[in-house]
C-alpha cells in the first residue's frame, strides 16, 4: 500500500511562495496502477520525486508500504567517469543486491557492446537511456515510478521497455505520469488529472480524458523548472 | 508494517550499505583506475607534508627550541590536513553529489560522510606513513605517549568531522558560506598551532589562540609526541564542547537542508 495523505509543497520564489501542489489524497494498493495526466508546468515531476522520496513535502504525509521505485530512467545520477558496469555496481551497491546476476541482463538490455566497460562520458543519449532504464529494471520493485518524459527514445526501445515493464512485470503497481492522454488509455486503469494544484479523480479513464481534453482550450499554465 | 517502520539495525544496514556505494564510487571518480590509484590519498597528503617539512626545516621555524623540527612540521601539518581538507570536500559535496539523492536511501549526511571519512583516512594514513618511515631512517622521534598522540588525533578529526558537517550543510542555504570558508581556511591554518606552540606567544595572544578549538588537539597531540621537552596549554573539556556544539548543529543542518532540498 502507498498512501498519500494531504500532500502539498510550496516552492519559494522571488515572487513569495508558490504551491505547486495543494492537499493530494490517493491510495494505491499492490498491483494496481495509476495514471496522472496534467499539462506542462501543472507539478507531474514534482509528484513523482515527492512519491519517490527524492523530496518532501511542504506539509501532509507519504506512507510507503511497499518498494517505491526511483524516477524511472532517470539518468542524472550517473557518473560520467565510472563506466556502465561500475553505474550497475553501484545502483545494487545501494539498494543491497548482488550485481553479478544483473551483468548479462543489463549487458544485453542495454546493447552497449564494448561500451559497457568504456566511461558513460563517451556514451549517446540513447545509450545513456537504456543504461538507465535497464538499471531501474535492473532492482526489484513493487511500484514504479514512470515519468513519461524521462523515456525516451526509438520505437523499438519503446517495445522492449514496454515487454519489460507491462509485461515482464504486470503483476507489480505503478504510477505513471505524462501529458499524453493517449498513453494513459493505453496502460492505465485508473486516471486523475492533474489540474492548478490539485489532483482531480475521475471514476473513468475517459472521463479524466474528457475533463483532461476540456482543460487544453483554457489559457497554458506557467512552466515549471 | 515493517517496510514503513524500520528497526534501527535495519536502518545501519542501509547506513552502512550506502556509505560504502558511495565510497567506492567517489574513489574511482576521483582517483581513477590509472597509474596510482587510490594510492593518491594518501600520497597527495604525503607529498603537501614532505613539502612544508623541507621549507619549514629550511626556515628554522621551531624558534631554536629542543623540538626536532622534522617532527613538529610533521605532526603540525598533519592536523591541519586532517580537519582542514574534510572540511574542503565536504563543502561542495551536496551540490556535486545532488542526482544521487534521487535514490530514498542516499541521504545528504551520507554523501558528506562519505568525503569526510575518506579525507580523514588519507590524512591519518599519510601521517603514519611519514612517521614509521621518519622515526625508521632516525629524523625523528619515536612518540613519548602513544595513546595520548591517538587521543589527540581522535579530537583533531572529531573536529575536523563536526566543521566540515557545518560548513557542508551551511551550503545549502547560502552560497556565500563557500565563498567565506577559502579564504577562513587560509587565515585558519597559521592559527591552527600547526607553525608554533602556545608557549612561545605572548600571554594575551596565547588567550586569542585558545579560543580556536583544533589548537588544543594540536597542544594534545604534540605533547603526546614530545612529552617532557614541551610545554602545553589545553583544555580537553573545551574542545570537547565546542566539538559537540558543532557536531549537533551540523546534524541539525544537515537534517534540514535535506528538506529543503530542490531538483
Amino acid at each position: 500500500m502507498l498512501a498519500i495523505e494531504h500532500v502539498s509543497k510550496v516552492y519559494p520564489t522571488r515572487q513569495g511562495p508558490r504551491e505547486v501542489l495543494r492537499d493530494i489524497n490517493f491510495r494505491l494498493a499492490r498491483g494496481e496502477n495509476l495514471g496522472i495526466l496534467g499539462r506542462n508546468g501543472a507539478g507531474k515531476s514534482t509528484m513523482i520525486r515527492l512519491i519517490s522520496g527524492a523530496e518532501h513535502p511542504t506539509s501532509g504525509r507519504i506512507v510507503r508500504g511497499m518498494r517505491v521505485s526511483w524516477p524511472l530512467a532517470f539518468g542524472g545520477a550517473f557518473q560520467v567517469h565510472l563506466t556502465g558496469l561500475d553505474n550497475l555496481k553501484f545502483v545494487c551497491r545501494v539498494y543491497g543486491v548482488d550485481y553479478r546476476p544483473l551483468v548479462h541482463f543489463v549487458e544485453e538490455f542495454t546493447e552497449l557492446g564494448i561500451y559497457f566497460r568504456e566511461p558513460v562520458l563517451h556514451y549517446s543519449n540513447g545509450m545513456l537511456t537504456r543504461l538507465a532504464f535497464a538499471l531501474s529494471m535492473a532492482i526489484e520493485f513493487d511500484c514504479f515510478l514512470i515519468d513519461e518524459a524521462m523515456v525516451v527514445g526509438d520505437v523499438r526501445f519503446h517495445e522492449r521497455c514496454h515487454i519489460e515493464l507491462f509485461h515482464k512485470r504486470k503483476d507489480r503497481s505503478f504510477i505513471l505520469v505524462t501529458h499524453d492522454a493517449n498513453v494513459i488509455k493505453l496502460y492505465c486503469k485508473n486516471a486523475c488529472v492533474l489540474h492548478e494544484g490539485r489532483l482531480l479523480p475521475f471514476p473513468s479513464v475517459e472521463a479524466a480524458y474528457d475533463f483532461y481534453q476540456s482543460t487544453m482550450s483554457t489559457r497554458a499554465e506557467p512552466v515549471e523548472s | 508494517m515493517a517496510l514503513t517502520q524500520p528497526s534501527l539495525l535495519r536502518s545501519l544496514a542501509v547506513q552502512r550499505r550506502v556509505l560504502h556505494a558511495l565510497m567506492m564510487r567517489e574513489i574511482i571518480t576521483r582517483f581513477g583506475r590509472d597509474n596510482l590509484g587510490v594510492l593518491w590519498l594518501i600520497a597527495e597528503p604525503m607529498l603537501f607534508t614532505l613539502g612544508v617539512t623541507m621549507l619549514w626545516t629550511t626556515a628554522g621555524l621551531h624558534h631554536g627550541s629542543p623540538i626536532p623540527i622534522v617532527a613538529f612540521a610533521i605532526t603540525g601539518y598533519s592536523s591541519v590536513l586532517l580537519w582542514r581538507n574534510s572540511t574542503s570536500r565536504a563543502n561542495s559535496s551536496i551540490a556535486q553529489n545532488k542526482a544521487l539523492l534521487y535514490h530514498r536511501n542516499v541521504q545528504v549526511i551520507d554523501v558528506m560522510l562519505t568525503r569526510i571519512v575518506i579525507e580523514a583516512s588519507g590524512a591519518t594514513a599519510s601521517f603514519i606513513v611519514l612517521s614509521l618511515l621518519f622515526i625508521y631512517i632516525g629524523w625523528m622521534p619515536a612518540p613519548y605517549n602513544l595513546l595520548e598522540v591517538l587521543f589527540g588525533w581522535f579530537m583533531l578529526a572529531w573536529f575536523g568531522t563536526s566543521l566540515a558537517l557545518l560548513i557542508g550543510a551551511a551550503t545549502t542555504f547560502s552560497e556565500i558560506v563557500d565563498r567565506l570558508w577559502h579564504p577562513a581556511s587560509y587565515l585558519l591554518f597559521p592559527l591552527s598551532g600547526a607553525a608554533f606552540m602556545v608557549e612561545w606567544l605572548p600571554t594575551n595572544m596565547q588567550k586569542v589562540v585558545l579560543l580556536l578549538p583544533m589548537v588544543h588537539g594540536t597542544e594534545i597531540l604534540r605533547e603526546g609526541y614530545f612529552g617532557q621537552l614541551v610545554k602545553t596549554h589545553y583544555d580537553v573539556g573545551y574542545m570537547a564542547t565546542c566539538c559537540l556544539v558543532m557536531s549537533l548543529s551540523g546534524l541539525y543542518l544537515a537534517r534540514q537542508a535535506s528538506r529543503r532540498l530542490e531538483f
